[in-house]
């Protein structure tokens, strides 16, 4: 692209705002915007006219209305999102990612910190460095930001006084001493009367260093990277005709040059980059975030999602790594349970299989967790459902990070930043076995498959499944019946009712479901299994066509009339927790194989409608 | 190591989302409504998937009030570039004679272009819109993601916007949910003028200064592009020389006296701007959190 216009020639710095409502953030911004004369009349007229009708500084313009948009903050005075805003000087172009402070909005924090390069942190000087500023700063190290300027605010009520602020200062580089920021800058301002914020302030002649709005444009922070070899993530594969084929997505790590030696993960084939291309321009080099187009010297198979790395620097490729993860929904995050998986442009099914520790923000210690929580902040490890390639969060994190995503709702309930492969699985060498699963069912002389039944407790689910087994039985055919209760009283004693418990309850009898169908085995399986997606997850283990979700259907009313193990009774007087149906939830399946609506159907014949399904496959 | 420009970085980061949109979404669309930010949108997706041509057709939502020059450009564009375009009027509204001089700025608006819109999305199926907003132009535009969530119903509920992390966009919806996806969410008014200058992208005439008939309403100027326009008793079609800095439905869309002709006047007249961009939209100016409340329903 031709760079002849003026302002194209700027770089840009992406920054984060962070601190308490108190302490003058949206404030600042505003000064900044409105000191640098960017801020139009009619906006200004606008904010004068809010400044009366919300405002919260008595008799002037409140520069936080400029920024906190949405209905519901302005009428509450506080900011619940991340709010980006644009400025350009003569020098740089700047994106602010405003986030709230709050320790219930970390998630937003994490979401502007993710694509920021600086982190702005305030603190009122009234009140020095509070356990939120350790907090935010932990926050922007996580999230791999390498450099933090330390507005010190609200000097103006300190009388300017030097002692107070050189003691902030000290406090602060002592913290973040052993956090590997690159560089830590601290400033006195008063962003109400804007001392120090766009030009140096008369106030505080004892200040030798810059002005925020200096700082801002003149602070370094692509040096020092460079951590990999090049890497391009494939987003896209272009084949407009027989003769081109080429492959779209944005550089990361270093410079990727025509010519160079490189390698497809996660399948390890290796050639050349041919060329480099922009819009059929040929391009020498193309440099970190950069959107190309490249094609290959030898014909590799390539798809999106795989990483077309240099040759000489290795990325992991694995499918279990340890993570430090965030939760960002209000569903907790339960071990075991599966999620879609994103991270660059590969896509995968994932879920948490130990949880290591979660980290409390505060204080920054290791806590014991079974599950997380919005705004918990953990190490885990994680299993992948296939090898993905990838690198550690802090060499480069355009292939170090991730996000997990809600398999029902497909909401994003989390972000994650990989530490490392974990060897484990690759130690572990599966032993080969010299028969297979086919041989196994072929001496059996049927067709392996797991009977699914689901249904609220009373439902009759384990009444039909012992009838068609002993029908199967009848018929020749080798069976097992797996009851939930039966297991929990062996195998999985020690799990109680907790969602996560269940989750793990219906982990164990699914993986034990699945050898006896590697046996050859028909297995029944009974059990309430209250959630869909571990009932997905129990049918992802097995071969397609070998799993049958069967709904025995019953309406709640008819389970609690019946109430064979008087269990329901007991729930009603709250002496069950967690009990499904009435203090728990059920999920029904969406597509299930068969429904068998238990109110009007009698066992014999439901029965009956199972083994016609059987038959039918 | 050598870095990206402002507008580098900026191309870059939506021709990654263009590309994004294409490789996960079963019938995306490209919203084109022939302005300024939409021929930079077009320019990227030509860009983004070059040698091929963008793997989405274009979707203009005609209220039938749009400037005549604005359509004639838009056919010529489209003829050029040998692109598929869809055209969708709302027949129903057209029947009932809805119209921005008869019934007001808010129920055309309304009636015309998002019911219209939402009607297009629904009758082919679409998953993913494309659209040319970004988030300087207005505050509740502030916090709306790249990827911005609709419900089967095409609302939007700011409230429960999905988290947005790094370059890692949540393309996944169920059947009929849709996404509307901005790639220009970060760039500004003035770097979508310095980047049609750099990359030469034409754009309407009608951006630049020339002698217009226009009539003075309200404080506003309105041009007579046509004959539905009614002069009002004491109102004079005077020629003066004027551009617009945004446009839409005629009636709707006020222009400003200028003197810039060119592209490298209109930059500086942009740059020295007391005025935001949006005052010429006539619509905007119920009350500070009226887009929010429009977006809400399902506008652009």
């Amino acid at each position: 692209m031709a760079d002849t216009a003026d302002s194209a020639d700027k770089g840009l710095l992406r920054f984060l705002t962070c601190g308490s409502v108190d302490d003058g953030k949206s404030t600042l911004i505003g000064r900044l915007l409105s000191d640098a004369h960017l801020i139009h009349d009619d906006q200004v007229m606008t904010l004068k006219d809010d400044s009366k009708r919300f405002g919260t500084v008595k008799g002037g313009i409140d520069f936080a209305l400029l920024v906190d948009g949405l209905e519901a903050e302005r009428e509450q005075g506080i900011t619940i999102d991340v709010a980006y805003r644009y400025f350009q000087t003569e020098k740089r172009g700047f994106i602010v990612a405003d986030t709230p402070g709050h320790e219930q909005y970390t998630r937003n924090m994490v979401t502007g910190a993710s694509t920021a390069s600086l982190a702005v942190i305030l603190v009122d000087a009234r009140k020095g460095i509070l356990t939120q500023t350790r907090r935010h700063t932990f926050i922007a190290h996580l999230l791999g930001i390498r450099h933090v300027l330390l507005c010190v605010n609200k000097m103006d009520l300190v009388g300017f006084a030097e002692d107070t602020f050189r003691e902030i200062e000290t406090g602060y580089l002592q913290f973040t001493d052993n956090l590997d920021f690159e560089s830590v800058t601290a400033v006195p301002v008063s962003a109400l009367n804007g001392d120090n914020v766009t030009g140096k302030s008369a106030q505080i002649p004892w200040f030798n260093g810059k002005c925020v709005l200096d700082f801002l444009e003149t602070v370094q922070v692509d040096a020092g990277k460079d951590r990999t070899g090049a890497r391009l993530p494939v987003q896209w594969v272009c084949r407009p005709d027989g003769d081109f084929r080429g492959f779209a997505g944005t550089v990361a790590g270093a410079i990727l040059k025509p010519g160079d030696a490189v390698r497809i993960e996660p399948d390890g084939a290796e050639t050349h980059i041919q060329a480099i291309e922009n819009e059929g321009e040929k391009l020498d080099e193309a440099v970190p975030g950069q959107a190309v187009m490249v094609t290959l010297a030898d014909h590799v198979d390539v798809a999106r999602g795989d990483v077309i790395r240099h040759a000489e620097s290795a990325m992991q490729t694995a499918d279990q790594v340890q993570a430090h993860v965030v939760w960002m929904s209000e569903n907790p995050m339960i071990p075991g349970r599966q999620y879609h998986l994103k991270l660059a442009s590969a896509a995968a099914r994932a879920s948490i299989t130990d949880l290591k520790y979660a980290i409390n923000i505060n204080t920054l210690e290791h806590v014991a967790a079974k599950t997380l929580e919005l705004n918990d902040v953990a190490v885990c490890n994680l299993s992948f459902d296939r090898r993905v390639a990838f690198d550690a969060y802090k060499d480069c994190p355009e292939t170090g990070a991730f996000i997990l995503i809600d398999r029902e709702t497909n909401e994003t309930v989390g972000a994650g930043m990989i530490d490392f492969a974990l060897r484990r699985a690759l130690n572990l060498t599966k032993q080969k076995l010299s028969l297979d699963k086919e041989m196994r069912a072929e001496a059996l002389g049927q067709k392996p498959a797991v009977l699914w039944f689901t249904g609220l407790s009373g439902a009759g689910k384990s009444t039909v499944a012992n009838i068609v087994d002993q029908k199967l039985r009848l018929a020749g055919r080798h069976t097992y019946m797996l009851d939930g209760d039966n297991v929990r009283h062996g195998l999985n004693r020690d799990l109680g009712f907790t969602d996560a418990d269940r989750v793990e309850n219906i982990r164990r009898i699914a993986e034990v479901a699945k050898l006896f169908v590697d046996a050859g085995m028909i297995v029944l399986v009974s059990a309430i299994s209250p959630f869909r997606s571990d009932r997905d997850m129990a049918r992802d283990l097995l071969q397609p066509g070998e799993f049958f979700e069967i709904h025995i259907d019953a309406s709640l009313a008819t389970c609690e009339a019946r109430d064979p193990k008087g269990l329901y009774a007991r729930a009603r007087k709250g002496e069950i927790a967690n009990f499904t149906g009435i203090s728990s939830p059920y999920e029904p399946p969406a597509k299930p194989e068969l429904r068998i609506d238990a109110d009007t159907t009698a066992p014999e014949a439901a029965a009956d409608l199972v083994l016609a399904l059987l038959a039918r496959d | 190591m050598s870095s990206l420009s402002n507008l580098q970085r900026l191309e870059s980061e939506s021709i990654h989302i263009l590309r994004e949109v294409a490789a996960s979404f079963e019938r995306p669309v490209l919203m084109y409504s022939i302005g300024k930010d939409s021929s930079v949108l077009l320019h990227l997706a030509m860009k983004a998937f070059h040698p091929a041509k963008p793997p989405f057709p274009l979707l203009h939502v005609d209220t039938t009030w749009k400037f005549k020059e604005m359509i004639a450009f838009r056919d010529e564009r489209v003829r050029e570039l040998g692109l598929d375009l869809i055209v969708h009027v709302n027949e129903d509204g057209l029947r009932r004679g809805i119209s921005p001089i008869k019934s007001g700025a808010t129920v055309h608006t309304d009636v015309m272009k998002t019911e219209a819109l939402k009607q297009a999305l629904s009758l082919h199926k679409i998953d993913c819109a494309i659209g040319g907003a970004r988030r300087d132009e207005e505050k509740s535009r502030a916090k709306e993601r790249v990827m911005s969530f609709r419900d089967v119903n095409h609302g939007w509920n700011p409230r429960r916007q999905r988290p947005e992390l790094w370059n890692l966009y949540n393309c996944r919806v169920n059947p009929g949910e849709s996404v509307r996806a901005f790639p220009l969410s970060n760039w500004t008014e003035i770097d979508v003028w310095n980047y049609i200058r750099a990359e030469s992208i034409p754009v309407v005439p009608l951006y630049f200064a020339a002698e217009r008939p226009v009539v003075e309403r309200d404080g506003q100027l309105i041009m007579a592009d046509d004959e539905r326009l009614e002069i009002k008793p004491g109102e004079t079609v005077r020629t003066e020389k004027v551009r617009f800095r945004t446009l839409g439905c005629y009636p709707l869309t006020a222009a400003v006296r200028s003197d810039a002709a060119d592209i490298d006047a209109v930059i500086a007249e942009t740059r020295a701007a007391t005025n935001s961009e949006r005052q010429g939209r006539i619509i905007d100016f119920d009350q500070a959190a009226s887009m929010e409340k429009k977006k809400r329903e399902g506008y652009f």
